[in-house]
């Protein structure tokens, strides 16, 4: 029932096997391999497969969660245009997910991409996803589950061109990126690549969803511009309680986004899901310190902040660390991505919602760090550099070098082929007016007062 | 003294008050307002159905300067806030008769 593309811990794992052995009814785990060997072919298992319905449902969230996340950090004349940003892609990247990007991703095809053998979902049907996984839920699932992780990286890169990028340009570049840059890091790492056969290990995605978008969104700074007044307006959140909302529902989201990884309801999930709670928590603790060290106040943005970059870190070592080592990862994280803002700040590269500092620097981190607390008897694949195994570090640090030099590579060409059919700006009048009202004719906060219904 | 009262449009609004911090003007009270001159407002569309929202966001601008230099800040608004197309806004000129410090009591100088 394994094939050479089941080293990924996407893929059911060692704990995964005997439990399945166990429901099968071998009668003592010393028997499991013979009976293993003797037992009929794997069907879906109804556990897995209820468990990984909800956690698709929770990766789903993620996406209007970025969306608050987002909208309250910008001015509120941007409000929508900057939670569309987000909403959209749940539309254009999943159809384009569904057409071509799930089968350039989740097929056999060679080292670097997959095949066009499931475009327009051809044989994604009710049974195992044999061949590209050993997760014993159905395949439709299984596609459905991995569409809602390209939804949200492709949103994510809108935090970096809030409040001037043009939304037609936007919408084009994230549906050919979803296609041409997600879709083929991807299948590296997980649909049986080149990174997932040099064992990089990366349980939920850091180096997959957080450090592509993050290479991407900075590629996106340079290749649009900074916004006209960001040297010298005031460009203060509007609505904090938004940005607090949606970190709240990004975490409860990320437990399906992490947990979920397992692809099945096991040690493996519960483990994951462990250190999703726990490495937050870290983060907040050493964020909350540093911003009452350095100016004397805890504030709300940096809570809201230190969750999401606890989460990424956390992302690629979830089901692969200890839970107190999950909850160190966590606390070390805060510091460079607190540094990395704090710099930004003071720079002129207009990275509006610091994706870099977030996801760039929180998604290096963890990475690295997965090489060093990785545990062999925790996830049955590699030690990290803790426990015995350097080599490791160095197979993480190079899974981390191909996302970013491929994604900015990539995704610098993008955006100048887009560039070539929409201008990738909005035009100055509407930067200023705001392009709520200038990009979809509305406004988030409507004072009916004197207008007039037409016709 | 005079009190002069600039209904701006809110992008411009950084510009007037640097214009005034630059003329020594030592305060002022800005509003955000709704309202409308010759520009008409736009058009909204919610759920298929299409307004004419007329009253339009502006930021209104108070301040009190001394007689002698009310033309000298009003050249300065105009300047800051212009640009060059409808909707720039509107400047008012009343006379104040007096002005008192709430915490000291003290009649305007």
């Amino acid at each position: 029932m394994t094939d050479g593309y089941t080293r990924m811990t996407r893929n059911r794992v060692g704990i995964g096997l005997a439990a399945a052995v166990l429901v099968l009814g071998a009668p003592a785990l010393a028997l499991a391999q013979e009976a293993a060997a003797a037992a009929p072919a794997p069907t879906v298992n109804g556990a897995d497969t209820a468990w990984m319905l909800v956690a698709a449902a929770l990766v789903l969230l993620m996406t209007p969660a970025l969306a608050f996340f987002y909208g309250g950090l910008v001015r509120s004349k941007n409000a929508l245009n900057t939670m569309m940003m987000s909403f959209i892609s749940l539309g254009f990247v999943g159809v384009i997910w569904a057409l071509v990007g799930y089968s350039l991703a989740f097929t056999p095809g060679n080292n670097w991409i997959g095949d066009t053998s499931r475009f327009f979902l051809r044989g994604v049907d009710m049974e195992l996803p044999t061949g590209i996984s050993t997760a014993l839920i159905p395949h439709t699932l299984f596609m459905c589950y991995q569409g809602t992780f390209c939804i949200i990286t492709a949103a994510l890169i809108s935090g970096a061109i809030v409040e001037r990028m043009r939304f037609s340009a936007y919408v084009l570049f994230i549906t050919l990126w979803a296609v041409v840059v997600y879709s083929p890091v991807a299948h590296w790492v997980w649909g049986g690549g080149w990174l997932a056969k040099m064992g990089a290990l990366d349980f939920a995605g850091g180096t997959v969803v957080h450090v592509n978008a993050a290479v991407a969104a900075v590629v996106a700074v340079l290749c649009v511009g900074p916004r006209r007044d960001a040297k010298t307006a005031a460009l203060m959140p509007h609505n904090v309680p938004f940005v607090l909302l949606g970190a709240g529902l990004l975490w409860f989201g990320w437990f399906g986004f992490n947990a979920g990884s397992a692809v099945a309801a096991n040690g493996s999930a519960a483990l994951a899901f462990t250190t999703t709670m726990l490495a937050p928590a870290g983060t907040l603790v050493v964020w909350t310190l540093l911003d009452a060290f350095r100016q004397k106040k805890a504030t709300a943005v940096g809570a809201a902040t230190a969750i999401v970059v606890g989460l990424v870190a956390i992302t690629p070592a979830a089901g692969h660390v200890s839970p107190m080592n999950g909850l160190l990862l966590g606390m070390i994280a805060a510091v460079p991505s607190y540094l990395a803002l704090v710099i930004r700040a003071k720079t002129s590269f207009d990275d509006s919602l610091d994706v870099l500092a977030a996801h760039g620097v929180g998604g290096t981190v963890g990475a690295l760090l997965t090489g060093v607390f990785a545990q062999k008897s925790l996830n049955g694949l590699a030690d990290g550099l803790l426990y015995g195994n350097p080599g490791q570090l160095g197979i993480q640090a190079i899974a981390v070098g191909a996302a970013i030099v491929y994604s900015g590579v990539a995704t610098f060409i993008l955006l100048k082929l887009v560039g070539m059919i929409f201008p990738l700006r909005a035009t100055p009048e509407a930067e200023s007016e705001g392009l709520d009202q200038t990009a979809h004719g509305e406004e988030a906060y409507v004072h009916s007062g004197g207008s007039t219904q037409m016709g | 003294m005079k009190l002069i009262k600039s209904i701006v449009r809110p992008n411009r609004v950084d510009d007037v008050r640097q214009a005034l911090e630059k003329m020594g003007v030592p305060g002022m009270t800005v509003t955000e307002v709704r309202g409308h001159g010759r520009q008409k407002g736009h058009t909204a569309i919610y759920r298929g159905k299409e307004y004419n929202v007329t009253l339009l966001p502006k930021v209104e601008v108070e301040v009190v300067v001394q007689d002698d230099l009310a033309d000298a800040v009003i050249a300065a608004i105009v300047q800051a806030a212009r640009t060059g197309e409808i909707g720039d806004g509107r400047v008012f000129v009343t006379h104040v008769e007096h002005s008192y410090n709430i915490r000291t009591g003290e009649k305007d100088a």
